[in-house]
């Protein structure tokens, strides 16, 4: 019986062994909020609408001295739309824009990574969004890293990207000055 | 003509609550129908939804006063009427009267939700007294579809009354109708 529990210890320390330890996970910090998805695009060419998306998960594998090597996915709730302004979140939701009805989730898998400068870089990836499948490129800044104060290790970032809303089959005439979104990211994972 | 009902009859204000808001009622339909289906540069894209949540308040609060008046008033006469026949109009009035208060709590809520108030024509607004977060999708959705069985169900309704007033060639509609010549032999009647 003993033995054969160490056995089973011995096993299971190999496996975790065997993982490369330098690169690690990272689980963005939804449940604390600690991570925004946020848009804005031109109102008639007089302002910025400003909205985000509120419920959206994601993880990251990033290695400090190799962040060539960063991967990142993340899943958003494309109902979760929030401009602050109830009806016109119910027209985003819509055919018109979203469809969440036939599309409920957007996603961001990257497919490479590479550095700009000390701290900013450029992920590159798929988003799917609206049912189509497109690359962008996000330029990233690397905020900061670190012990917090309750027993966790932390990794942030900002994200920037900008795309045409028709590129992704949304084609809802918003006129001429709002053909282009904005999208910003925050995101700080927390080490698994 | 009589402000109260008779057992004859339905008096002035029946008939008014019931004709005003009977056309109210349809043309919010149409309007929000059609006013959902415009494009972004039409001048009824806002002015639509403007008409449509100002007449809906003021619909509301007619429904409120028609319930205490019915609930206040003696039922004209439906001795003629067969068991089944007075229990399915009574079954579809409740059902209209039911709906119809639910479009209204669901249509106040898609505006409301976010925390906006509801401008009833510049004269007055209804604040929000229920926010909650993306609540305006469900509200959406049961408006819509509490709307449509409502309507449906008028139509029943109005097929029923042209039904009892062309073959059954009874008083049914002609008692709704203004402008009616009452009956002699009603006068003493109005405690049945």
């Amino acid at each position: 019986m003993k033995r054969k529990l160490l056995i089973a210890l011995s096993v299971v320390a190999g496996l975790g062994l065997s993982n490369p330890v330098a690169a690690a996970e990272y689980l963005i910090d939804s449940a604390g909020s600690h991570a925004s998805i946020n848009f804005r695009i031109i109102h008639l060419g007089f302002s910025w609408l400003t909205g985000r998306f509120d419920t959206f998960s994601g993880a990251f594998n990033f290695e400090e001295g190799n962040p060539g090597n960063s991967t990142i996915t993340v899943k958003i709730d494309t109902a979760s739309v929030n401009s602050n302004h109830g009806k016109r979140d119910n027209h985003l939701r819509s055919a018109d824009f979203l469809d969440v009805a036939s599309f409920p989730t957007a996603t961001f898998v990257s497919t490479s990574a590479s550095t700009t400068g000390e701290r900013t870089g450029i992920v590159k990836g798929n988003l799917t969004l609206h049912g189509v499948t497109r690359e962008i490129a996000i330029d990233v800044e690397y905020i900061g890293g670190g012990n917090d104060p309750w027993g966790n290790f932390r990794q942030g970032f900002a994200g920037t990207t900008s795309f045409a809303l028709a590129d992704f089959g949304i084609d809802y005439d918003l006129g001429p000055a709002s053909r282009i979104v904005e999208m910003s990211l925050h995101v700080e994972g927390i080490r698994q | 003509m009589k402000m109260r009902n008779s057992g004859q009859a339905y008096g002035v204000v029946s008939q008014a609550l019931h004709w005003g808001m009977a056309i109210v009622a349809i043309c919010l339909f149409g309007l929000g129908l059609w006013m959902t289906s415009l494009t972004y540069y039409d001048v009824w894209y806002t002015r639509g939804p403007y008409l449509h949540e100002g007449f809906g308040i003021l619909l509301a609060a007619g429904l409120v006063f028609r319930i205490f008046w019915r609930i206040g008033s003696v039922t004209p006469d439906t001795a003629y009427l067969s068991n089944t026949e007075r229990l399915v109009s009574l079954v579809v009035h409740w059902s209209l009267y039911t709906l119809l208060a639910v479009a209204m709590v669901s249509g106040y809520l898609i505006s409301t939700a976010d925390g906006h108030p509801i401008n009833v024509f510049d004269w007055f607004s209804v604040p929000s007294f229920f926010k909650a977060k993306g609540l305006e999708e469900q509200a959406g959705a049961i408006h819509f579809y509490a709307s449509i069985i409502m309507i449906a169900l008028a139509a029943l309704h109005t097929l029923a009354a042209l039904k009892h007033h062309f073959l059954d060639r009874d008083q049914t509609l002609t008692r709704m109708l203004p402008f009616q010549k009452t009956p002699q032999t009603t006068e003493q009647d109005t405690t049945t």
